[in-house]
């Protein structure tokens, strides 16, 4: 019950701090949530000092010289020029002073760096576009897209107020615990950074880096991808939500139960109309962003689904792209991505969709066997 | 010397008239008018580009461009800027300038001069046709990262060719500064009294020797990634995208000197003659500009703090990085303490000089902000990054060049320039400059990350700043056009020496300086 009000209350309080910086301008980094960006914060501060003080001294000396040393105010020139002993001075003082910028960012460093004794981590995969997020101690896995409308990106609609810092499902952790992050990506270079949290980690294809925080603050706080990955890069933000400890419990909990579901989907067999409803769905989240809603595509940069060889042809062939992608492309493999169920109701709304009237129905045990490797033979009865 | 003489040399030979005179033309004057036109007509096409992103991202939404569009606008406004702007109008200055500056009749290698120009429009029309092809123009950024470059279409390709063409084209350019520099010089201009434009410009064509190889290599891989079945940059087959990004930066971290060095050399002839008092530190200043290009190839990796480094490496790049505020400290003392107790007059090649100092010391100090690995950590590919590179690239390389212009350009044309039109070309621009570029700071402390057509509300303000100073920015450079085409057809007679505080062999001959100069050697004492 607490932990209700206290979402009210966060709610109510987030709604006000948002509306506040909408109206104001914003000079400095965002208020940091987490010790790390509180450091980082603090340096940054530091150093501007440190640069506004060399400035107004240097400047200082420049602009007195503009004002009295000119022509116009019939000064003559003088003929002074190599003085050692000057180019000594003004090499060794910037010198000290960056020695003692350099101790304190070196602390940070070093504390950014240290990702060991986690209470929890969390598997980050960057994909074109969204982010998919694996809680390896909690065992629950999903994916996290853009919510925003595409009505409010195209103007057709009144822009809200999180505009393209929202999501679908937010990362949740519990506040005050020790995070580490171990962020990939699937197809290329994607960055997931939280500002308040102070944690910005380059995803690559391939290889695993980690980061951390712990969270002061419950609270939402928004982030974006933060390396150009393509077409929707500027479509795939970060939400991550800091909750109290039993609420973290409760989310755990209610996730649990949606996989659960999930499974039992993969094993049903369902009605075309059931597939076509829940297939648009799927093609609205997964593949619309290149083949468009309307399934024609960008010409010369993704092709089209209505009309192609590959969703009239054989079935078969049309599973086996969408599970295993087309490498070298931008085509990205959705056997890991998707369930059995999506990828029947995908496949069988792409089928029938738009132009493509082929009557082919997919069903959840077929994509199932399609996964073993059989893919042909698997897929082959689903088409009759 | 008569003029007679020279009007032989000009038309007495059989020269070519028309376009093939400037299609064979081997003279440095020629080539350099050839390159500073090619680098005006890329600053107005990679500049409309610069302007259809300002107006895309003047509110929240997609208005103009789509996502795709956008991303190309954001690559070629890139790629044509380094390479079709400051890089061409850096060699325009060479060409004309240090033949003048070390009384040698033409450059070391004429012909491979001729041929190190033309090659360049060539690599830009094979930008410029991407944006007609199927999938259009490059879309992937100037760095051209894999692997999303690798997805790429044809462009993806004809971009590949370019850079290596353009590539070449440098390449030849600095063999011939460097073999020019080197053994052009006057009798008794020995290298520490050659003017520090030629400096500069020595050291540059060093940097541009040692890493456009590196590039080439990093874009051949790339090549062969996407057409040949390499695995480089691919970690399925064995390879390491963050290994292309290693390369790339080694070569693009020099480049950024490549694009200030030259710009120093020039500050550092303005500056000395509008304050009537001689460059207060020559010989620092040479040290300082060496300092500056050896410690360039040990920085790259501070471009990559987020790849996820081990600590080590973070601290060796943060502190090498910041080491070289050192030697850039120096340069901006030593333009200070010239000026000081000098008797300064303030037409407009002096304006710029005095905006460059000022302006890039901005840039130098949020590459300050930037080397310290934690903030940049934090301030990493957002509007910051944009904002820092802007101020050293607009106010510091730009200006730089149009106070180069300014100040050179009655003796290329033997005509003055209008000095009203000139102050208010000027004004508009640092007014517009400082418009655009300063609220980007303020974007990217907020969050803002770069490269993207759209942004969440909070960012509206500054975004919409940023787009009316670029128009005042972008419109006011029609200005300068308008004063180059009338300084070339007309105007007040120049003199020979043109500047009251002007030193320097270039001002001994008459303006506009003959086709033909330093024939016999001058005598330097």
């Amino acid at each position: 019950m607490i932990g209700k009000w206290q979402r009210v209350g966060l709610m109510g309080t987030a709604l006000a701090f948002s509306q506040s910086t909408l109206a104001e301008y914003a000079y400095n980094l965002q208020t940091p949530a987490s010790q790390v960006a509180q450091n980082v914060f603090d340096l940054h501060n530091l150093i501007m000092l440190v640069c506004l003080g060399i400035f107004v001294v240097v400047f200082g000396a420049m602009f007195y010289s503009l004002l009295k040393h000119r022509k116009s105010a019939g000064h003559k020139a003088a003929h002074f020029h190599e003085n050692t002993t000057v180019e000594v001075i003004w090499t060794v003082i910037p010198f000290v002073i960056l020695m003692g910028m350099a101790y304190p960012a070196a602390k940070v460093v070093i504390d950014m760096k240290d990702t060991t004794n986690p209470d929890m981590t969390i598997k980050i995969t960057g994909y074109q576009w969204k982010w998919g997020y694996d809680y390896l101690n909690d065992d629950i896995s999903f994916y996290s897209n853009l919510a925003t409308p595409r009505e409010q990106i195209v103007g057709s609609a009144a822009k809200g107020e999180h505009y393209l810092l929202e999501v679908d499902e937010p990362m949740v952790v519990p506040v005050g615990k020790r995070v580490r992050l171990l962020i990939t990506a699937n197809d290329v270079l994607h960055a997931w950074w939280v500002p308040a949290l102070g944690a910005k980690q380059d995803a690559i294809p391939g290889f695993i880096r980690d980061s951390w925080f712990k969270a002061d603050k419950i609270g939402t706080y928004r982030g974006q991808c933060v390396e150009l990955c393509g077409k929707d890069h500027g479509f795939m933000p970060i939400v991550v939500e800091v909750v109290s400890e039993a609420d973290y419990a409760a989310w755990v909990a209610k996730k649990k139960g949606a996989a659960q579901t999930a499974a039992a989907d993969n094993a049903k067999s369902f009605e075309i109309a059931e597939l076509m409803g829940r297939g648009e769905k799927v093609y609205e989240a997964s593949c619309a962003a290149c083949h468009q809603a309307n399934g024609m595509g960008m010409p010369g940069v993704f092709p089209a689904i209505n009309g192609s060889r590959v969703a009239t042809g054989p079935i078969a062939d049309h599973v086996a792209v969408v599970l295993n992608g087309r490498p070298g492309t931008a085509m990205a493999a959705f056997a890991g991505q998707l369930s059995d169920a999506d990828i029947a109701a995908v496949v069988t709304y792409q089928r029938n969709a738009w132009d493509n009237k082929t009557g082919d129905l997919a069903q959840p045990a077929a994509i199932a066997a399609a996964r073993g490797g059989a893919a042909s033979e698997a897929a082959a009865p689903a088409a009759q | 010397m008569s003029d007679a003489a020279h009007a032989h040399d000009d038309h007495g030979h059989g020269h070519p008239s028309g376009i093939m005179r400037w299609l064979t033309t081997t003279n440095h004057k020629d080539i350099g008018s050839l390159y500073l036109w090619f680098a005006l007509i890329m600053l107005f096409v990679a500049g409309t580009m610069a302007l259809l992103i300002r107006a895309e991202l003047f509110q929240p939404g997609l208005q103009l461009t789509n996502p795709d569009f956008f991303n190309q606008l954001t690559t070629m406004h890139g790629l044509l800027m380094i390479f079709g702007v400051i890089m061409p109008a850096f060699s325009g200055f060479a060409n004309w300038q240090v033949p003048l500056m070390l009384g040698a009749p033409d450059m070391a290698f004429p012909r491979m001069n001729n041929w190190a120009f033309w090659i360049l429009p060539v690599a830009g029309l094979l930008l410029m046709v991407s944006f007609w092809l199927p999938g259009g123009a490059v879309a992937g950024g100037w760095t051209m990262y894999p692997p999303l470059f690798i997805q790429g279409g044809i462009s993806y390709d004809l971009t590949i060719l370019a850079v290596h063409i353009m590539g070449l084209s440098s390449i030849m350019g600095s063999i011939n500064i460097i073999t020019t520099i080197l053994n052009m010089r006057a009798p008794g201009l020995t290298l520490m009294k050659m003017p520090l434009f030629c400096w500069t410009w020595l050291i540059t064509a060093y940097l541009l020797i040692a890493t456009m190889p590196v590039l080439a290599g990093a874009v051949t891989m790339l090549l062969t990634d996407r057409n040949f079945g390499t695995h480089f940059f691919n970690a399925a087959g064995g390879g390491d995208p963050v290994m292309f990004q290693h390369i790339f930066w080694f070569f693009a971290h020099p480049e950024v000197y490549i694009l200030i060095l030259p710009a120093f050399g020039i500050v550092s002839q303005v500056i000395p003659t509008f304050a009537r008092k001689p460059l207060f530190g020559y010989a620092s200043m040479v040290y300082a500009t060496a300092s500056i290009a050896i410690l360039s190839f040990i920085v790259w990796a501070h471009h990559m703090f987020t790849v996820g480094m081990p600590a080590a490496a973070q601290l060796f790049f943060m502190f090498s990085t910041m080491l070289i505020a050192v030697p850039t400290g120096v340069k901006v003392f030593n333009w200070v303490a010239t000026m000081w107790k000098g008797s300064m007059s303030f037409e407009t090649p002096m304006l710029f000089a005095i905006a460059f100092v000022c302006l890039f010391t901005i840039g130098g100090f949020s590459g300050l902000v930037l080397a310290i690995a934690p903030v940049d950590i934090q301030l990493h590919d957002t509007y910051y990054v944009v904002a820092h590179f802007h101020y050293v690239l607009v106010s510091g390389a730009l200006f730089s060049i149009f106070a180069g212009i300014y100040y050179w350009l009655p003796k290329w044309t033997g005509h003055m320039y209008n000095e009203t039109l000139g102050k208010w070309h000027f004004w508009l621009s640092v007014i517009g400059m400082n418009i655009v570029f300063f609220p980007m700071h303020f974007l990217g402390l907020a969050g803002m990350p770069r490269r993207i057509p759209d942004y969440a509300l909070q960012f509206t303000e500054f975004n919409q700043i940023a787009t009316v100073g670029a128009f005042i920015f972008g419109f006011s450079q029609l200005i300068f056009l308008v004063v180059v085409l009338k300084t070339i057809k007309g105007g007040a007679k120049a003199t020979d020496r043109v500047w009251e505080g002007a030193e320097g062999l270039e001002w001994t001959l008459p303006s506009p300086a003959p086709y033909h100069t330093f024939e016999t050697a001058p005598v330097v004492k």
